[in-house]
């Protein structure tokens, strides 16, 4: 009986104490927010005690592919955690476990290996989200040339070779024409000029010699 | 007995019916002529359907009652479309003359509305073909995946997206600022936009290349540029309906709200949009009229394309509605889905506790709970019917609106692709008809030279408004072009609708003109023609007219302008015009308006004149006879 109250003292110190280095809005600590349903649909897993082993495994990894220094899973602490399934995490060295990593390394880790923490969970960086950390913007890369150009060349082309081919032909049936009346003229020559005056009945009389009544009525 | 101004030499003016049928066993004559029916009736459909039926109809259809704006639509096109419509065919088959001849044909001091209808065929072709350039713009930019209005652009040091888009959204950036690169008020020019210069360039060739010989070339462009609309509508009908949310938005297209016939308004706008929808009074109609033989059933072709253009309306509607009730579909779920997830992170509530469902519940559950909380996440309130009833017209539609429902469809390159192929068909459609209103006038007036052939007076006309366009392609030219839309298009036309109807029924007269129709298709007129022509539509004209004007000059004249710098970007700002404007806007709608009586005045002047002339000389003579008759 004396020997369990010790080992009770000890460990309410050691809890208090890790309760102490992780708390929410802590200095060194991120908040992590999931959303499964959102993510997965159907196919969502149930977020229990093997997937939080997870995720601090992933959080070892992420340190020490950062860092170069062992952690383990015991360096990642996580406390606060919600049904939204969101909870803050702080990770502590591996030299001294009440020592603290910094949240610019811890930060710089995240950023590391988003990909591969992402992965594991089947999760996007918009759906495991780090609160603090903003997902790396993809920069859309400009096409060498502007597609835009192209289509409008081809269009162009087209439309240039259509007008010159139409302009073409035009000229060459008025010269065809041409010549067709030079050789023809001096046979039709007595032919037009009789239709010339059949055609002066047919016309639509000039406006200016209409008004012939007026003159008649002196 | 029935009225009728006096018209002496008519019979002087025009062919008799004898030389029409003798026209037509020798097929003499220099005029053009269709191949067949079936080109002239695509010709007068391509023009008659066009952009305004797919995205101004729609938008006075759901402001203005749903399916009850029907009503008033189709009374209104049965009283003042077909009549007038009919009218214009009749007289320019009889005639035989472009918009211009008809005019000076039945009265020399008439040629004012020929003229006042040149004039206003010459402005609306000028900014017409800016918008197939933006089309154009638009259609060479599709070609590529993700579509460039799909995403903003990086800024400059590739810290994050660029600010102005970021404050709008990625493609009203593209259309104020990628294509239009627009200035903050109509007095910065801006420069002109290369890009767009390369389209203009572009959109005025594929038109000169189609009216490059007459209707000879048009005929055949028509058989593309006239069906391929109806089939990519088709397309997107299909498309349309198997979104989510399209029948929410052909619901409430039509939903009828009968309260709105009783405002005037209503009335008002239906009547215009019958009118401008028919493309009456540009001259255009009259000359693809007269291209036809005598004999050719003129009222058939009227009653045919009166229904062909109510049914487009109709149609384009709905589509237009399937894909908008998508986008306001769309825009609700994610505003629902923000707000759903705003609240789950502020509670830490598990995923699944607030659905849609029982969203409403949940929330009022909190706000009697933790209402400050509430307050401070601020959520903005989603409502379908607000999403729904965005009313964008015109250039919005188009370009912001619908681009953006495209990129929320799958294989969204294809279907831009599409959409901007029909826009620049119903386009250029109408773009035939503008020209021809355009280039048979001059021609009528005798501005070239009689051995100019037909491609150059064409090429010549298509150089002219190509070059005086380039204002529309400056950083301020969509302003320029919304102040020629407002006013360059909308009064004059009214005003040379009525003086064409008043010239035919009263100058020319009902008899004759009853007379030819029994000519050309065998029986008279019945009753329906001859009440709207003599009292119903004019009447209906002189209303929309008297009424129009009123409200263009009583209202304050604004425009409404992007700028960054305002405090309530994104929405667009209402700036004043600048005063110079007003003398713009008088150039714009006045002088064609009152060509008709000055020109009639002119041409009164000058006879008067000839006359007095001819007096003198015919004295002169009378005295130089009697000086000789007297004995030396």
């Amino acid at each position: 009986m004396e020997d369990v109250v010790p080992l009770l003292l000890l460990l309410l110190c050691v809890s208090s104490a890790a309760a102490q280095l992780c708390a929410p809005d802590a200095s060194n600590g991120y908040k992590v927010r999931l959303s499964l349903l959102t993510a997965l649909g159907d196919e969502a897993y149930v977020w229990n005690d093997s997937e939080m082993f997870l995720f601090r495994a992933a959080m070892a990894f992420a340190m020490r592919t950062a860092d170069g220094q062992n952690y383990n899973v015991s360096n990642v602490l996580v406390c606060d955690e919600t049904p939204r399934v969101s909870f803050w995490f702080v990770v502590t060295s591996p030299l001294n476990s009440s020592l603290l990593v910094e949240r610019r390394q811890v930060e710089e880790a995240v950023r590391k290996s988003r990909n591969r923490i992402n992965s594991a969970f089947l999760l996007t960086d918009n759906t495991l989200e780090f609160l603090g950390i903003p997902p790396t913007l993809v920069a859309p890369t400009p096409p060498s040339s502007p597609p835009w150009l192209i289509v409008f060349g081809v269009v162009m082309g087209a439309v240039g070779a259509g007008i010159v081919l139409v302009l073409g032909t035009s000229v060459m049936q008025s010269r065809r024409e041409k010549k067709k009346a030079q050789t023809g003229f001096e046979e039709g020559e007595e032919e037009s000029r009789a239709e010339g005056n059949g055609a002066a009945s047919d016309s639509v009389y000039n406006l200016s010699f209409s008004d012939d009544d007026r003159l008649t009525q002196m | 007995m029935k009225f009728k101004l006096p018209n002496p030499g008519l019979e002087d003016r025009i062919l008799s019916y004898e030389q029409l049928d003798s026209l037509e066993e020798k097929e003499a004559g220099d005029r053009p002529k269709w191949d067949n029916k079936t080109q002239y009736m695509l010709t007068c459909v391509g023009f008659c359907v066009g952009l305004g039926n797919v995205w101004r109809f729609p938008y006075l259809c759901q402001s203005h009652g749903g399916g009850a704006f029907m009503i008033p639509f189709l009374i209104l096109l049965v009283l003042e479309g077909i009549p007038l419509l009919h009218l214009e065919f009749a007289i320019g088959q009889r005639i035989r003359r472009g918009g211009l001849g008809v005019w000076s044909a039945i009265h020399p001091y008439l040629t004012g509305i020929g003229i006042a209808s040149m004039c206003v065929s010459l402005t609306i072709s000028l900014y017409y073909n800016t918008i197939i350039a933006w089309i154009l713009w638009y259609f060479f930019n599709s070609f590529q995946d993700p579509l460039p209005w799909s995403q903003c652009p990086m800024n400059a040091n590739s810290t994050g997206i660029v600010s102005e888009c970021e404050r709008s959204s990625p493609v009203d950036y593209f259309w104020y600022r990628e294509t239009l690169n627009t200035t903050p008020n109509i007095e910065d020019d801006g420069g002109l936009q290369w890009w767009i210069l390369l389209c203009h360039i572009c959109a005025w060739s594929v038109l000169y290349i189609c009216i490059i010989r007459g209707i000879e070339t048009t005929g055949k462009a028509v058989y593309v540029t006239s069906t391929l609309p109806y089939v990519v509508l088709t397309i997107f009908l299909i498309r349309g309906l198997t979104l989510k949310g399209s029948l929410n938005g052909v619901k409430f297209l039509f939903t009828p709200d009968l309260a709105e016939l009783a405002k005037p308004s209503t009335w008002l706008d239906a009547g215009a949009q019958v009118f401008y929808s028919f493309s009456l009074a540009f001259g255009g109609l009259i000359s693809f009229s007269s291209y036809n033989s005598v004999h050719n059933n003129c009222e058939q072709d009227a009653v045919i394309i009166s229904i062909i253009n109510g049914f487009t309306s109709v149609y384009a509607a709905t589509v237009i509605y399937t894909i908008i009730g998508f986008r306001a579909t769309e825009r609700f779920d994610n505003c629902l889905s923000g707000n759903i997830l705003a609240l789950l992170n502020m509670f830490e509530l598990p995923e699944g506790y607030i659905t849609d469902s029982n969203y409403d519940q949940v929330v009022q559950r909190l706000n009697e709970t933790s209402p400050e909380i509430i307050q401070q996440l601020d959520l903005p309130t989603c409502n379908l019917r607000t999403f729904l009833s965005e009313g964008v017209e015109g250039t919005g539609l188009a370009f912001i609106v619908f681009t953006e429902a495209i990129t929320k469809m799958p294989l969204s390159p294809l279907w831009s692709v599409l959409f901007f192929i029909m826009l620049f068909c119903l386009g250029l459609s109408s773009m035939f008809g503008n020209i021809e209103g355009v280039v048979v006038p001059l021609q009528d007036l005798k501005v070239f030279p009689k051995s100019w052939p037909k491609e150059a007076i064409t090429g010549v006309t298509c150089m002219f408004c190509c070059l005086v366009g380039l204002i529309f392609l400056q950083g301020s030219g969509n302003y320029w072009l919304s102040l020629f839309d407002t006013y360059g298009g909308s009064i004059p036309l009214l005003v040379v609708a009525f003086c064409e109807m008043f010239s035919v029924v009263y100058i020319y007269g009902i008899d004759r003109f009853n007379d030819d129709i029994e000519f050309m298709i065998g029986h008279k007129p019945n009753f329906f023609w001859q009440a709207t022509w003599r009292v119903i539509s004019p009447l209906i004209m002189l209303v929309i007219l008297v009424f129009y004007f009123i409200t263009k000059v009583s209202e304050k004249i604004l425009y409404k302008a992007w700028d960054p710098e305002s405090d309530n970007f994104p929405t667009l700002e209402e700036k004043l015009y600048p005063s110079w404007i007003y003398v713009i806007i008088f150039i714009l709608a006045g002088i064609p308006a009152l060509a008709v009586p000055l020109v009639a005045v002119w041409k009164c002047v000058m006879t008067k004149k000839r006359d007095k002339y001819i007096d003198n000389i015919v004295d002169q003579i009378q005295i130089n006879d009697e000086i000789k008759k007297m004995p030396a």
